[in-house]
């Protein structure tokens, strides 16, 4: 079969949610021919998917407590990504800013309750704003390639926390096991309605985003560069250093996740704080369109289908492997379909300027 | 896409599903068999006794070849033996996933839970504090509450038998020891270890080699080669999968498996093990807990218990090993052998406990410290 691949110029919303809609359902024929060979019954694990999600209101508790660092990450991103900054360093900067809020909580640990936790959370965004500003610079002084840049400083990052948590910072009263001493009561985040203050961040972080990238002048300067960097230039913009305020917001808010992790559910600096996060969100960031109300739904779908995905594993007790193909193959199938909204496949015999009229 | 597609595609969803539901109906999935399993247990000791379910963590896959199998045959043991209703959640990272897999399995409806990692510890003890109903064991720490017991293994026993078996075994006198982490743990398993091969080969140097994982096979094997390379001859391990026998079986020279006795994992190599059998104590102690007796403590079991204990040797172990390790053995059953009895020295060769006297239980755990003939390093403190 011989086909090209064609951009599509523009698709009725109707048949968006159409092509959404069949790869989901697509997603779940395929997983279940996988579930079936695991001799499972692919209704009953997919319903039990669904219980294990919202069953009960720990569960629901539990996807908030998931959202919450995959929303704020995505809302990061997004904003460097609007801006076709490439920045896959989240997951370094959520480290680093895990890192700065940690300096404070484990060297002043009598320090009262809200001014640590604004200090840690200063400290969460500089560090983690700093530590984009890095790849951030060299793309704006030289052009490097920040794709890359970015990734190569998240193991930077990683094994620099690596390092405290084996060596300098490793607890003394741990008896050898590496880990750092918990943070005291006053570094750690109160909870409201049973779950961590994160999810008002949260909520607030949506808003000034929306309203930051929609409402006022940097956001839309940002949008420019994202469609022309000539264009900015052109209108008199200084494109330097809007893309260095841009890229420390984007890491900033990064860093604050990585604050919230230490502070509010690990209690500590360690290297399981970002729990792939940083990566996750990129997929999210993605899917929700670089949009902050959507990328708000679609973090709390996917952590909805790992909490799901979690519940299965223990209920049908079959291995975490299996459980995670299953999460992956509706998230492939789910990516994919952007694909198709983006593009449409030609085959050989059909004229492209025809059916695109049709399409449009 | 037209609507005939779409709705095409729907058709055969709905037409697939049906197949599917009714041929995987047969299967029986375990959610639906809740209700049945504790039927299977003798209704006398059941009667108005407390229904329990009991949740396990595991730090790597259920059938990792080691240390949570270990765990994992306890487990199908005490459903086997009381018929009553288990989960487990396996690869649960050390930190703050595994409160979340605690309560997950409390939210599953689980009332007793195990917990079989040293890094589990702070997030039992936390959720213990959350949930004074739940029953908790830890297993290889040292914090207890009133719901919440520790256990573990005297396995430092049966390690200086298989210390035996590896200095009998050493011709280079070089023997590899693939260890997790700088924790007493490890360290003191290290020292009865190399304490075993020096009473049979005082020559022996125990070269250890650092992982900092509890599993991750390809670590484990990058530091048995390590220790190959140095012209070590038999590999011992602290560490779960099978990687370091594996490894010493690829270049033809043997090891001391751990946690399960598994000669299959490497047949030419695979000489004896230390292993553990968890499922007579979890019998013990969920049965307490059914008729209401259950208390919390911190038990640490022998090989008289039968909780720890070394595998039969294979046809690969040394000729005269064997009677050499019964001959200890029946001497550590008798309770006349203690394997930290002195004189013993350390790395440095000054005396740490003097003729005629014994570390007790508490310093065994706690020890940060390396006997004489070990080759290593306790890098941190």
């Amino acid at each position: 079969m011989i086909f090209r691949i064609v951009k599509r110029a523009e698709l009725s919303k109707k048949k968006a949610i159409a092509i959404r809609a069949a790869a989901i359902v697509l997603a779940l024929v395929a997983a279940a021919v996988f579930i079936f060979a695991l001799g499972r019954n692919p209704v009953d694990v997919y319903l039990s998917m669904l219980k294990g999600a919202f069953g009960s209101s720990y569960r629901f508790r539990e996807i908030i407590i998931k959202a919450i660092p995959l929303t704020i990450t995505s809302l990061g991103i997004a904003i460097a990504f609007k801006m076709k900054f490439w920045n896959i360093g989240a997951e370094g900067q959520i480290f680093m800013g895990a890192f700065a809020a940690s300096l404070f909580a484990l060297h002043f640990r009598d320090m009262q309750k809200p001014l640590m936790l604004l200090i840690m959370a200063a400290a969460g965004i500089i560090a983690g704003g700093l530590w984009a500003l890095i790849p951030a610079f060299f793309k704006a002084q030289f052009g490097t390639n920040e794709t890359l840049f970015t990734l190569m400083m998240n193991y930077i990052a990683l094994k620099w926390v690596t390092y405290l948590q084996y060596g300098p910072w490793k607890d003394p009263a741990s008896f050898g096991f590496p880990k750092v001493a918990n943070f005291s009561d006053n570094a750690i985040l109160p909870k409201v309605f049973g779950i961590h203050i994160g999810w008002i961040i949260t909520l607030i972080l949506i808003a000034a985003v929306y309203v930051f990238i929609n409402r006022t002048k940097k956001g839309y300067e940002i949008s420019v560069i994202g469609e022309s960097e000539n264009t900015a230039r052109y209108a008199g913009m200084n494109v330097r250093k809007i893309i260095l305020t841009a890229i420390f917001i984007s890491g900033g808010i990064c860093g604050l996740t990585g604050m919230i992790q230490a502070s509010a559910v690990n209690n500590t600096l360690a290297v399981e704080v970002t729990g792939g996060v940083g990566f996750t969100a990129i997929i999210t960031a993605w899917l929700g369109q670089l949009s902050a109300p959507i990328i708000f739904i679609v973090s709390f779908l996917f952590a909805a289908l790992l909490q799901g995905g979690a519940y299965i594993q223990s209920a049908f007790q079959i291995p975490q492997a299996a459980a995670q193909i299953i999460q992956g193959t509706i998230l492939f199938f789910v990516l994919g379909s952007e694909f198709f909204i983006q593009y449409r496949l030609v085959f050989k015999n059909e004229h492209p300027l025809k059916t695109k009229k049709e399409g449009a | 896409m037209s609507k005939k597609v779409i709705s095409s595609v729907v058709a055969l969803v709905m037409m697939l599903s049906l197949v599917l539901a009714g041929c995987g109906g047969s299967q029986a999935p375990a959610a639906k068999t809740e209700g049945t399993s504790t039927d299977k247990a003798p209704a006398a000791s059941t009667n108005a006794k407390t229904d329990v379910k009991v949740g396990f963590i595991y730090v790597g896959p259920a059938n990792d070849g080691g240390w949570s199998q270990a765990h994992d045959e306890g487990r199908k043991y005490l459903e086997e033996k009381l018929g009553v209703k288990t989960l487990y959640r396996e690869n649960v990272p050390e930190g703050p996933e595994c409160e979340k897999a605690i309560t997950d399995l409390i939210d599953q409806g689980c009332n007793v839970i195990f917990t079989t990692s040293y890094g589990f510890m702070d997030p039992t003890e936390k959720v213990a504090k959350q949930y004074p109903n739940v029953k908790f064991f830890h297993c290889s720490g040292n914090k207890m509450a009133e719901n919440m017991s520790n256990y573990f293994g005297k396995i430092n026993e049966p390690r200086y038998l298989s210390g035996i078996v590896a200095g009998m075994k050493t011709k280079a006198n070089k023997i590899g020891y693939v260890a997790a982490y700088e924790t007493p743990e490890v360290i003191s398993g290290i020292n009865a270890f190399t304490l075993g091969v020096q009473s049979v080969n005082p020559n022996a140097k125990v070269i250890v080699k650092w992982t900092h994982t509890w599993i991750d096979a390809a670590k484990e094997k990058d530091a048995a080669i390590a220790a190959l390379d140095e012209g070590c001859d038999v590999l011992a391990q602290h560490n779960d999968s099978p990687a370091p026998q594996i490894a010493a079986e690829q270049r033809g020279v043997w090891a001391i498996g751990y946690d399960i006795y598994n000669p299959q994992a490497a047949p030419k190599a695979y000489m004896t093990a230390p292993v553990f059998r968890w499922g007579p104590y979890y019998v013990e102690q969920v049965k307490a807990i059914m008729d209401g007796t259950w208390k919390a403590s911190s038990y640490l079991g022998t090989m008289k218990d039968g909780v720890v204990d070394l595998g039969p040797l294979t046809s690969v172990a040394p000729e005269g090993a064997k009677e050499k390790v019964e001959a200890v053995k029946s001497k550590m059953l008798d309770g006349s052998f203690n394997v930290f009895s002195g004189p013993i020295k350390d790395q440095s060769g000054a005396v740490k406990v003097e003729a005629g006297k014994a570390l007790t239980d508490q310093d065994v755990l706690s020890m940060m410290w390396f006997v004489q003939g070990v080759e290593g390093k306790i890098e941190s403190k």
